[in-house]
């Protein structure tokens, strides 16, 4: 693809294949298991569910903006984009590698339900080992970027990955969250989430809500090239992991809930964090948008 | 075992290990020096508020700089399901308490996990699964979803899948498919004092994250070692 195609093209509904593509220097891009290899799940036969050669994720290095990055790309058109063994296992290889050869950055491509329940033990332990090698990779002076815009959002232990993260980026597109629409309503019963009300799931884990809370860093347009500004961006203003840092980020969570516990409604949050209109929020452009965020104190710390 | 059990075992001279609304947290005297108590008893589902509590206990022990033991002791239900914590970013305080639990590992205080009742999903992954060494005790009884619920969601017969969960630890819940996996590392003797048994965990825990090698060990993760491996080993030579 030229240039401004590869620029334009949607982040929610491209491949993970094409947002690497296109998020990436050209031609620089180089997969660890090429979907070639075949390494595919020995678990999902067993339920008579088809295989994908990826495992519905793509790692491996390459270049942005002329700097070497580690990158990881999950596919949510495959199985929800879900952590299963091979899945979970690509993604921890490419963060331990991380760890020692110390790329400029890893950036983590989020496109996940969560656990694979057919894979349930080996994507819940991958979650916990994904976690555990992205501190590490932190510690060692590597920023771990999340950038979320997917189709399938960021949901369960997804979530938990992201809030481990040094920065993330949003979508309007975008949600994030561990419990995920029907989960709560299936188990809780639609007076407390009715999951067909898109509104309500835009407004209580949708990108807008999650970047004015400070939930998340930088909200971009559904594009590869402002996911790509974001990134960079974000890769420069990447918070330490160490103490101070958590003790800011316990101080940063508890504030919130002093501050909101008691709203029932992301309108009501909004509004306290001095919106104007908060009503006006979910249909806002990008720019006025991001004017809007401009004027809030908590979307901005380094406590992550 | 129950709590008031376990805490017995572990600190036969006394402890000042306390719960309030379903949250553990305190310390007892243990092997020359302290051993510090966080955890969720009784069911309790894990919801904003007391991740952030927990990771108080935790910050507060490595400002302590003590490098004294910090054992996770959990019986809870999954995460808090409901609207209002995942408004106020759920997924940002159970990251945060896992992370805080990483940050006291760095910092030299041995994490050990004690699973002695039910943990699920994200409350299991913030608590059990971010510490170094996860113990269980018999009976314990982890999951990420229980059979019906597969059943539900993967639109098998609840017959073929129990049929299957004989013969494939991936999926299954219990105790047994953890330890196979390579999450849990081993299940603890209660009829034998706990102390000297975590002490021991303790002074053999490994260097790294050892769980997928457990989990090829042990026949129920397969291939995820093998995985990571190639792809590391083919980054890191560029």
């Amino acid at each position: 693809m030229a240039g401004p195609d590869r620029d334009c093209l949607s982040w929610f509904e491209a491949s993970a294949r094409q947002r690497l593509d296109a998020l990436l220097d050209a031609g620089t891009f180089r997969e660890a298991i090429g979907p070639a290899e075949r390494r595919m799940s020995p678990h999902l036969p067993l339920f008579d569910l088809p295989c994908a050669f990826d495992d519905g994720i793509v790692v491996g290095s390459g270049a942005l903006d002329g700097r070497t990055v580690f990158v990881a790309a999950q596919e949510g058109r495959f199985m929800g984009g879900a952590f299963g063994e091979v899945h979970g296992g690509k993604l921890v290889g490419m963060l331990r590698a991380a760890v020692e050869a110390k790329p400029e950055a890893v950036l983590l491509l989020f496109d996940t339900g969560g656990v694979r329940l057919q894979e349930a033990n080996a994507g819940e332990t991958a979650i916990a080992e994904t976690m555990r090698a992205i501190t590490e990779a932190r510690a060692a002076g590597v920023p771990v970027i999340g950038l979320i815009g997917g189709r399938a959002g960021c949901y369960g232990g997804g979530g938990l990955i992201a809030g481990t993260c040094s920065r993330l980026a949003v979508s309007e597109g975008g949600r994030i969250s561990v419990s995920g629409p029907e989960v709560i309503e299936t188990n809780k019963g639609a007076e407390e989430f009715d999951s067909r009300d898109r509104a309500l799931v835009w407004r209580t884990m949708g990108g807008k809500h999650r970047r004015l809370i400070g939930g998340a860093d930088a909200f971009c347009d559904d594009t590869v090239a402002a996911f790509r500004a974001a990134a960079l961006d974000l890769i420069g203003r990447a918070p330490a992991f160490d103490l101070a840092m958590l003790e800011a980020e316990q101080a940063r969570l508890r504030a919130r809930i002093d501050r909101f516990g008691d709203c029932r409604d992301a309108t009501e949050i909004w509004a306290r964090l001095g919106v104007n209109d908060p009503e006006a929020v979910p249909a806002m452009d990008t720019r006025a948008f991001e004017e809007t965020v401009a004027r809030v104190e908590e979307a901005r710390h380094d406590a992550r | 075992m129950t709590l008031a059990e376990i805490l017995t075992s572990l600190f036969p001279e006394g402890h000042a290990v306390t719960v309030a609304d379903g949250l553990v947290a305190g310390d007892g005297p243990f092997d020359g020096g302290r051993m510090r108590v966080i955890g969720i008893d009784g069911d309790t589902p894990l919801g904003v508020e007391g991740a952030l509590t927990l990771a108080g206990h935790v910050l507060e022990a490595v400002r302590a700089g003590d490098k004294a033991p910090i054992l996770v002791a959990v019986d809870s239900d999954s995460q808090r399901m409901s609207r209002r914590d995942e408004l106020l970013g759920l997924n940002e305080c159970l990251a945060h308490l896992a992370k805080a639990l990483l940050l006291a590992d760095r910092h030299g205080h041995p994490t050990i996990g004690l699973l002695y009742g039910h943990s699920a999903a994200g409350a299991f992954i913030a608590t059990a699964l971010a510490t170094r060494v996860l113990a269980a005790l018999p009976g314990a009884n982890p999951s990420v979803m229980d059979l019906p619920s597969v059943a539900r969601v993967t639109k098998l017969p609840l017959e073929k899948l129990q049929e299957m969960a004989q013969s494939t630890p991936v999926f299954a819940p219990g105790l047994d498919n953890m330890l196979a996996t390579g999450a849990v590392h081993a299940v603890l003797d209660p009829a034998a004092p706990l102390g000297p048994q975590i002490a021991s965990l303790i002074a053999d825990r490994p260097e790294g994250d050892v769980r997928d090698r457990l989990g090829r060990e042990r026949g129920g993760r397969p291939v995820a070692e093998e995985i990571a491996r190639l792809v590391a080993g083919r980054l890191r030579a560029g």
